[in-house]
């Protein structure tokens, strides 16, 4: 056997039944994803008990038998507060993020595409939203209106629009330049046309990649805010607010505080190692 | 003579994606004897640059050598450790790369990349390796070659460059190097004087060389013998003048046929009463418009071209001349700032956006690069599908049934409409790009150096079919090209531009004697297979110095 200067690497391989090469950090990521995708949707069913009761005569209770992630500050059952915190946290985030990421995908391929005074009104506009600090718009946003979960969706997607934008709209020029949209605008195809069919499905991978960044972002930004109080509204609560409700926990190494934060942690750390490890089709087929 | 290289039963192995393995070079046997050149030839993807690279003990990322031994100079490249081969790479052997604009540094001065061999491998002191960077520069024959080195990579001109970049790899005084289609790149009128600077230089040291090329032309000017490569194996060696005179191999003789395509029976006009296209004082260009209307940068300047119907015109200069400029021009890609477009009769508007479908449809572009003309993301039944419907409204059985015969027409089999871009060859995406242009049913094609990205013998293959389409569907073309003999295979009426005017109009019978002097020159840089050729030419210096941007 001969030594080279490149060494083979052995990626594990699973899956490539399927004609994806889908390696196992990425298959960690996707279940502990999944896994608190199925906490949010079948919450109330699994709860061991209501989340507003105070069902433990100790505050800051350890873990037992009875209560698995221990009590919070006011002797509630910890683990049933997270399984419905996950509803809030990955419900509100999952729509903001959405709207976010649709709204500033189509903006930024129609600006890319059309050009001219629109582009540069729009990319002015939102650079104009870029620059105001997300936290304090948020304060600013709850104070005046007050917190619901419509309210804070929208404040949040408001938010991340303008980041999504010029994403979308760096990758859309790049594919804009290409000939084969130059061939479909001499062909005479409309703007419409040109952005569906030419230049998104071009963009959708990297566009998923960065939907899953900004998902993080969001989960974290919505954790803060109900960190600070201006979040979900008791007796409701996601993690966010769990974190400052048992703060005071903190001294006493109480599960209270430490689950909510391992269970952002857990989300957010999962949804980047997924979004890094994303499947990978396979270009040799003649296997 | 005593062996320089000896390279036996070398085995290179590549892993795919799913992990498969796939031997690309398949146990090829070479010698190089001290101070010869050998050339490397063969289309894209036989295996010469993998070889030339293991010359040096690397493979590329993915890539093994899996067997067999390279041994240079006594020394198995194979075997050496990475740390032992880092010593011999720069001073026994050196790599000239194809493109010199990407392996210069821009943010250094040239004269510390060309002496940063010394350095690092300890060879002489700065000041004894600046002395022999000059002596090399003079050498390549570099204008003022006292200074050029402390000039930045972008203050040289290609052709420069290029052969800064052979000094790079000539400092460190090395037995043998490697050239990688070091003129692929450059326009002919500089091509001459670069391969001039390189034989020389190799001749004057003694210097083993091995020059990694598709043109056949180019390799005959340089090369001592020449080794023609096919899917990672040896088809044919032996020297130059064995191979360009007596080849044996069958591709061989198809890579030497490919050189000189036949000439295109020229069309019968049926008297035709109006051209096709005709164009008067078409000026284009980029930048703000100035106070007369006209851009900043006049790209095209007052050009003026005619199109009979049913025959071809082409259009020939080298890169910045604004061939290109005038094809997007006509197109209505790039709104003329002057001029006017009369197209079959009724004049067009010079703006895309404001033609109707049907004369949109009726003229047709064909880019250069079929890897970006064509969407990665739809398979090629959707490319052919969108204009059938968009300009004839066809759809269901009919559209498909279309789609069968633009595959034929094109000599594509029709499995292949399943397949994405990615999973096609040079050649097939080509063929794909043109049958999108004809299921528009046009009039008139505009073709903008289409072969210029292809093999010799894969472009052959596209210039005949081509002339094969026109013969049975009638078309016209217009041919933008920089390669004179693709031009002159096909065309009609050949245009020369240059600096964005128009300087002369001939027919393909008197490319022999051109009157302008740029085409004197252009059409007299071009290589021939003659290996006496480089030799031989003579180029007016005045003519050089006028028209050449060294």
């Amino acid at each position: 056997m001969t030594m080279t200067s490149s060494e083979t690497t052995s990626v594990r391989i699973t899956g490539s039944r399927f004609g994806y090469r889908f390696n196992i950090v990425g298959m960690i990521g996707f279940s502990v994803i999944l896994f608190w995708a199925m906490v949010a949707i079948f919450a109330p069913l699994i709860i061991p008990y209501p989340v507003g009761e105070i069902v433990d005569f100790d505050y800051f209770g350890p873990v037992s038998a009875d209560f698995w992630l221990g009590s919070d500050y006011l002797g509630r059952d910890m683990f049933s507060r997270i399984l419905m915190g996950a509803r809030y946290t990955v419900g509100i985030s999952l729509a903001a993020v959405t709207i976010a990421c649709f709204s500033g995908v189509v903006l930024g391929m129609t600006a890319a595409v059309a050009g001219g005074w629109l582009d540069t009104v729009l990319s002015r506009f939102l650079d104009a939203l870029n620059s105001i600090p997300s936290k304090l718009f948020g304060l600013v946003v709850v104070a005046a209106v007050g917190s619901s979960i419509p309210v804070l969706i929208l404040t949040l997607s408001v938010i991340y629009i303008p980041g999504s934008y010029r994403f979308a709209r760096a990758l859309a020029v790049n594919i804009n330049a290409m000939d084969f949209v130059t061939v479909a605008r001499i062909r005479g195809e409309s703007t419409w046309y040109l952005i569906r069919s030419e230049i998104l499905p071009n963009i959708v991978g990297p566009v998923l990649a960065d939907l899953g960044i900004r998902f993080v972002f969001i989960v974290l930004l919505l954790s803060g805010l109900s960190f600070l109080g201006l979040g979900v509204q008791p007796p409701y609560a996601d993690w966010g607010a769990l974190v400052r409700e048992n703060i005071g926990g903190l001294p006493f190494g109480a599960p209270a505080v430490m689950a909510p934060s391992f269970a952002i942690a857990s989300l957010t750390i999962s949804v980047n190692l997924l979004i890094d490890n994303l499947p990978k089709k396979i270009r040799d087929r003649s296997e | 003579m005593a062996k320089l290289v000896e390279i036996r039963d070398l085995k290179v192995e590549a892993t795919t994606d799913s992990g498969r393995r796939v031997e690309i070079i398949k146990g090829v046997s070479i010698d190089i004897a001290e101070g010869e050149i050998v050339a490397l030839i063969g289309e894209s993807g036989s295996g010469k640059t993998t070889i030339a690279l293991t010359l040096m003990g690397y493979a590329r990322p993915g890539c093994r050598i899996a067997g067999g031994s390279v041994s240079l100079a006594g020394k198995d490249m194979v075997t050496l450790s990475e740390k032992q081969r880092a010593k011999i790479r720069g001073t026994e052997v050196a790599y000239v790369p194809q493109s010199a604009a990407a392996a210069f540094n821009p943010a250094a001065t040239i004269m510390d990349q060309v002496i940063e061999v010394t350095r690092i491998h300890g060879l002489m002191s700065p000041d004894e390796a600046r002395a022999r960077a000059v002596d090399l520069f003079r050498a390549l024959s570099l204008p003022e070659p006292e200074t050029i080195g402390s000039r930045y990579p972008h203050q040289v001109s290609g052709g420069q460059l290029q052969r800064l970049s052979a000094a790079m790899a000539l400092i460190g005084n090395p037995k043998l190097v490697i050239f990688d289609e070091p003129t692929t790149a450059l326009d002919v009128t500089t091509q001459i004087e670069v391969l001039r600077a390189f034989k020389s230089v190799m001749k004057q040291g003694g210097i083993g060389g091995v020059y990694v090329s598709h043109d056949l032309a180019v390799v005959a000017q340089i090369a001592d013998r020449i080794v023609v490569l096919k899917g990672g194996e040896v088809q044919e060696v032996g020297t130059t003048d064995d191979i360009l005179t007596n080849a044996k191999h069958p591709y061989t003789r198809e890579l030497l046929a490919a050189f000189e395509p036949k000439r295109r029976q020229a069309a019968q006009v049926a008297a035709a009463p109006a051209p096709l296209l005709q164009i008067e004082g078409l000026i284009a260009g980029y930048g703000q418009i100035q106070a007369d209307g006209l851009p900043a940068i006049r790209a095209v300047e007052n050009v003026s071209i005619k199109v009979e119907k049913g025959r071809n015109l082409g259009i020939i200069g080298e890169s910045g001349c604004g061939k290109s400029t005038l094809a997007r021009a006509i197109a209505g890609i790039l709104p003329a700032a002057g001029g006017s477009i009369i197209f079959d009769g009724v004049k067009l508007e010079q703006n895309a956006r404001r033609r109707s479908r049907e004369q949109l449809r009726e003229m047709q572009i064909v880019f250069q690069y079929a890897d970006t003309a064509l969407n990665p993301a739809k398979s090629v039944e959707e490319i052919l599908a969108r204009p059938l419907a968009f300009y004839h409204g066809m759809g269901g059985k009919a559209r498909s049934g279309r789609i069968d015969q633009l595959l034929d027409m094109v000599r594509l089999p029709r499995n292949l409409r399943h397949r994405r871009p990615g999973e096609l060859s040079g050649g097939q995406k080509q063929r794909v790009n043109f049958a999108r242009a004809l299921a528009a049913d046009p009039k008139l094609i505009l073709c903008d150096e289409i072969t210029s990205a292809l093999d010799t013998v894969v472009a052959a293959a596209v210039i005949e079919l081509l002339k094969e389409l026109q013969r049975e569907l009638g078309l016209s073309y217009i041919f933008i090209s920089h390669d004179l003999s693709v031009v002159e295979a096909i065309c009609d009426e050949i245009v020369v531009m240059y600096g964005g005017k128009k300087v002369e109009e001939i027919t393909p019978d008197k490319v022999k004697a051109p009157q302008h002097p740029y085409s004197q020159l252009l059409f007299s840089s071009v290589p021939k297979l003659d290996p006496t050729w480089l030799d031989g030419v003579e180029q007016d210096p005045e003519l050089v110095r006028a028209y050449c941007r060294r």
